[in-house]
């Protein structure tokens, strides 16, 4: 569905990925693992359109996306939510929500995605009219990914889901993104501090280290390499 | 009681003038920190196309005289071409550069467009026609005259401003707050690079706010024009209260920018009605003040709340 080749991007002077290669089939959860600073957030960049490739190639169900803008990458199916959420903080809930469904047209059709992401995230439904800046960091996350699920993506990209919020909390929202894959079809590749919790639902990973793949596999694979293990299971 | 109340109901009426103008100052503001000083020369400028459509002079030409709000609706829309025009070839290419670059080159449109006034219209204040009458189920509105409001009195030209200048609003919350543009316009100026992964085209967004934004400063433009007579310099005063009424209401805030406006509107004009020597007997005030005065307000206002009366976000830069 998605296949990435060798593909380097830089922030002005700075290098961010040297040749980076990957690949996520249609159905599938795979998962982005490595350090601070690795490219696991450029590599979703790259593909949402926010930072073009300086060299190599980005194709989606076929077709080179690479030089595209990311509003016209959303339309083709592909849904970033972004790293620290970047929610529109002073728009209500429900306004987020919308405007994740900008590209769409279909009133009715928009008003039952609504209804599912209330499904996936109750609280989201009791906190429809309220401002998204005064959410908690749990509330926030589903809210990302609610709007991200309102384009109707075939793919999307999680950045860290779980990044400060509690265990509890990540429990469950990872539980959610299972069945978002598992239920509604859609793709996922998911970047991912908390290693464990990644590779229990994803079906492949990566590992990146500074803007390489260093390691590529299942994740029942690396869930038993050694220096995955070592480096980012903690045991 | 009665003189009191005719110079709320007159500042009310120039208020609107201002949160007009304010309005159109916020409404670029808020979605690229752009503070535009030729928001005041814009309008002169569209006023004077109005002039020319209402006058039948066309640049030169004989052309039928219009109906004032035929004018008044074809200015509209010439007014927010020019704004989007604006927008494409001269902020376009200085987009991203430091601030400072950009309130230059706003300074430049303001010296561009009153010298180009200046050019073709010459100096001499013209008479701007105010909106003629029309009567509505047996009550009149516009027009000479005034109406009656059981304890005082308020001029027809007065009531027009504040029904046009409602109207305009109450158009503008309409349009953010129930259409999926006018949602996207508030997403982009809060949060550029999640509108754009949500397929909002961000630089189209920007073109229709500079439209809007001139849209909203023309009609200011023809709505005070009867007042101040029709001439270059026309905006000046009215830009400088539109400014303090921005920053009263909190620069980010369209309502904020409104009730600024009104507020402005009526210090003006009690401070310019009872500083005279015959309210207040002092020789060091007078009504030749009344602009220091409603900066003072200003000036105190700020020094309570930072952020303006509704604003979010500190002031910075400029």
């Amino acid at each position: 569905m998605l296949r990435i080749t060798d593909v380097h991007a830089a922030y002005g002077p700075i290098l961010a990925l040297h040749g980076v290669t990957l690949e996520v089939a249609a159905g599938s959860i795979v998962t982005l693992l490595g350090p601070n600073g690795a490219g696991k957030s450029t590599t979703l960049r790259v593909v949402s359109g926010l930072l073009h490739p300086t060299t190599g190639t980005i194709e989606f169900e076929g077709r080179r996306i690479d030089r595209l803008a990311p509003e016209r990458i959303v339309s083709l199916g592909i849904s970033h939510v972004p790293e620290n959420r970047q929610l529109f903080a002073e728009l209500t809930v429900l306004e987020n929500l919308r405007l994740g469904a900008y590209i769409r047209h279909d009133r009715n059709g928009i008003k039952e995605d609504i209804e599912q992401v209330f499904h996936y995230f109750p609280i989201l439904n009791e906190r429809q009219k309220q401002v998204a800046g005064t959410l908690s960091g749990g509330e926030q996350q589903m809210l990302a990914i609610g709007r991200g699920l309102m384009a109707r993506p075939r793919l999307l990209l999680l950045d860290e889901p779980s990044l400060g919020l509690a265990p509890l909390v990540t429990r469950e929202i990872f539980q959610i993104i299972k069945s978002i894959n598992h239920k509604q079809k859609v793709t996922i590749l998911l970047v991912e501090q908390n290693a464990n919790l990644a590779l229990e639902i994803a079906q492949h990973g990566y590992v990146l280290e500074t803007g390489r793949v260093a390691l590529a596999d299942t994740s029942a694979n690396l869930q038993r390499s050694e220096s995955v293990r070592r480096s980012y299971l903690g045991y | 009681m009665e003189l009191f109340l005719q110079q709320v109901m007159t500042g009310l009426a120039t208020g609107s003038v201002y949160g007009l103008v304010a309005l159109a100052i916020v409404l670029i503001y808020r979605s690229t920190d752009v503070i535009n000083f030729a928001q005041g020369e814009m309008a002169m400028f569209t006023t004077f196309f109005a002039w020319m459509l209402i006058d039948g002079s066309f640049l030169g030409f004989h052309i039928h005289p219009l109906h004032f709000w035929i004018a008044f609706a074809l200015t509209l829309v010439f007014a927010a071409t020019m704004g989007a025009l604006l927008e494409r070839i001269v902020i376009r290419p200085v987009e991203g550069r430091p601030i400072l670059t950009i309130v230059i080159v706003t300074l430049g449109l303001f010296s561009i467009f009153n010298n180009l006034a200046t050019w073709s219209w010459g100096g001499i204040p013209k008479a701007f026609p105010a909106p003629p009458e029309i009567h509505v189920t047996g009550i009149t509105f516009f027009g000479d005259g005034a109406l009656d409001i059981g304890p005082t009195v308020i001029s027809y030209h007065d009531l027009t401003i504040m029904v046009v200048a409602v109207g305009i609003m109450l158009a503008l919350y309409v349009f953010f707050q129930y259409t999926p543009i006018g949602l996207a316009m508030r997403g982009t100026a809060q949060n550029p690079v999640a509108a754009r992964l949500m397929g909002i085209h961000v630089g189209n967004i920007l073109t229709l706010g500079w439209a809007l934004s001139a849209l909203v400063g023309a009609v200011g433009g023809m709505m005070i024009a009867p007042l101040v007579l029709l001439q270059p310099p026309m905006m000046m005063g009215v830009l400088l209260y539109a400014f303090a009424a921005a920053v009263l209401g909190g620069m980010d805030s369209p309502p904020g920018a409104v009730v600024g406006g009104l507020t402005l509107g009526i210090v003006e004009n009690l401070v310019g009605t009872y500083t005279t020597e015959e309210y207040l007997h002092v020789d060091w005030f007078g009504p030749e003040m009344k602009l220091t005065a409603a900066l003072v307000v200003i000036v105190l206002v700020l020094l309570i709340r930072p952020t303006g009366l509704f604003g979010r976000r500190a002031l910075r830069r400029v």
